[in-house]
């Protein structure tokens, strides 16, 4: 994923100043930096939520800046939010199953005349109940999403983005104000996730998060890259170690 | 047995109207106040295929529905890349413009006077012409029009179209291209809505722009309202309660004018009752819309 000279204001705030970035193929990277910095604006460009008003992304070569988000979800880059984003009526399971990408039951005439749909459900409820085993809420599976708790609901969000088959994650805070236990079960994950290949980007406000996992980190202030680097360079600068890390 | 007759096929097109539109809002979180006017459009090309170009019902029954669907393009495609509410305010604008054109386009739809001798439908060359054929025919139609909203309903397309009721943002990041949903399901919904206007043309062989009004497109979504929108019974149910409701304080003996007064008050309260007690409706498994 590469982005080049993003730029993006709100109302005269500028979020996006000149932003350009080449993320490696594989491991994981934080984002960190005060409020306001345009952390989550990054996220939004580069997932086509927010239009930058200059600047490109591309994904392997491919622009993608001004795709729409589900074209960019579907190239394989899926992402979670700080707000957590999960249908709360349906069961775990089915949270899951919708995740799931290139459904043939999603087209007009399948759904109507139900032709290989029942096979492809079969399919998809044991791949969702998989990856609910991976993430340790198999026994959750026929709970209500709204039904779990606040740390179970990030191990949804994380289960649903993986059930996209998404080379690259985007995550959005996934340890915040959850029980240091379950903190650890999702890093741990994330782990296992860049061990087999994925890219997994994240802010994160936790630096020994970001210490504990991150193979590269990335420094943002009102809305420009102020470092990049290794964690154990980035952050025992001091100047980063005064801003951010206290 | 006639008059019973009677309501019961009144019954069957409200239901068509009541899924249709429970397709597009119940499950999709789509407002639209336009039923009237594709109920209207079905009625008005069947009555003009048949009457005017001695094409058959069944004829006049898919163009009504192929033309409802490519008009439904016009509100949807426009609007739908905008959020929900350019949607609801096109829906209405819609409305507006086909009353307007049934109303004054007297050369084509014979203007207020309407279009008579619209001729009994004739299915497998046979003419259906008693009440009780009719019934068979439009509750068949129901049917199935029900059958289709269940299946759109649930499963993997239904998932999406909830998941666009409770969080269009969500479903975009998992990669649902939610324009194509929308665009489609009120494409289907309009179609479903046409098959009513062409039944009810050819039963009651006389139509005029005042059966196509905002009021009906209201009565449709009161039905939804009260039965419960997103539910299995509920539309079938509202529909059935708000059609024989009039005919219920008309066996009451009330004078004509104030049963119909009488019967705005009752819609009135019972959509403040439901709003405030019962928000699902009757047996609703969400509140309305989003």
């Amino acid at each position: 994923m590469h982005c080049e000279s993003l730029y993006k204001s709100f109302d005269g705030v500028h979020a996006l100043v000149g932003v350009s970035l080449t993320l490696p193929t594989t491991g994981i990277v934080a984002i960190i930096g005060p409020n306001g910095a345009g952390k989550t604006t990054l996220l939004n460009v580069w997932t086509g939520f927010i239009r930058a008003d200059a600047g490109r992304c591309a994904l392997s070569d491919r622009d993608i800046t001004n795709l729409a988000p589900d074209r960019i979800a579907r190239l394989g880059v899926a992402r979670t939010f700080q707000d957590l984003r999960l249908i709360q009526q349906i069961s775990v399971l089915e949270n899951v199953m919708l995740a799931r990408p290139n459904q043939r039951g999603e087209r007009l005439w399948a759904a109507l005349l139900r032709t290989g749909v029942a096979r492809e459900e079969a399919v998809n409820r044991q791949q969702a109940l998989s990856l609910l085993r991976f993430v340790g809420l198999a026994e959750n599976a026929n709970q209500l999403a709204r039904a779990l708790s606040y740390g179970q609901q990030k191990l949804l969000t994380l289960a649903c983005c993986l059930a996209t088959e998404a080379k690259i994650l985007l995550l959005d805070e996934p340890v915040a104000g959850v029980h240091p236990e379950m903190a650890d079960r999702i890093l741990e994950l994330l782990v296992k996730l860049r061990n087999e290949g994925k890219l997994i980007v994240f802010i994160e406000h936790d630096i020994s998060a970001v210490r504990r996992i991150a193979n590269l980190v990335i420094v943002m202030d009102a809305g420009r890259i102020i470092a990049e680097g290794p964690p154990a360079d980035v952050l025992e600068r001091p100047e980063i170690l005064e801003a951010y890390v206290g | 047995m006639a008059y019973l007759l009677h309501i019961l096929i009144i019954t069957a097109i409200y239901v068509i109207l009541a899924v249709s539109l429970d397709l597009l809002a119940g499950h999709a979180g789509l407002l639209s106040v336009a039923q009237a006017a594709f109920y209207g459009l079905g009625a008005y090309t069947s009555a003009l295929l048949t009457v005017k170009m001695g094409a058959t019902f069944l004829v006049g029954i898919i163009t009504g529905m192929l033309l409802a669907t490519v008009l439904s393009l016009l509100v949807s495609l426009p609007s739908l890349r905008l959020s929900d509410d350019y949607f609801v305010i096109a829906s209405f604008a819609f409305q507006m413009i086909v009353f307007s054109i049934l109303n004054n386009w007297g050369a084509l739809t014979g203007g207020p006077t309407g279009i008579p001798g619209i001729p009994a439908p004739g299915v497998f060359g046979g003419h259906v012409l008693t009440h009780a054929g009719f019934l068979m025919l439009a509750a068949t139609c129901a049917v199935l029009s029900y059958l289709v909203v269940w299946r759109l309903g649930t499963g993997p397309y239904g998932r999406v179209l909830h998941a666009m009721r409770e969080d269009e943002v969500l479903a975009k990041a998992l990669g649902k291209g939610t324009v194509r949903f929308k665009v489609t399901i009120f494409a289907a919904s309009t179609a479903l809505s046409a098959l009513a206007g062409s039944l009810y043309a050819h039963y009651v062989t006389y139509i005029d722009p005042t059966s196509f009004t905002v009021m009906e497109s209201i009565l449709v979504i009161s039905m939804v309202i009260i039965g419960g929108a997103g539910s299995l019974w509920g539309p079938p149910l509202g529909a059935a309660v708000l059609v024989s409701l009039p005919e219920l304080l008309r066996s009451a003996g009330l004078p004509s004018a104030a049963a119909a007064n009488l019967r705005q008050i009752i819609y009135g309260g019972m959509l403040v009752f439901m709003m405030m007690f019962r928000p699902r409706g009757l047996v609703g498994c969400y509140s309305f819309g989003r």
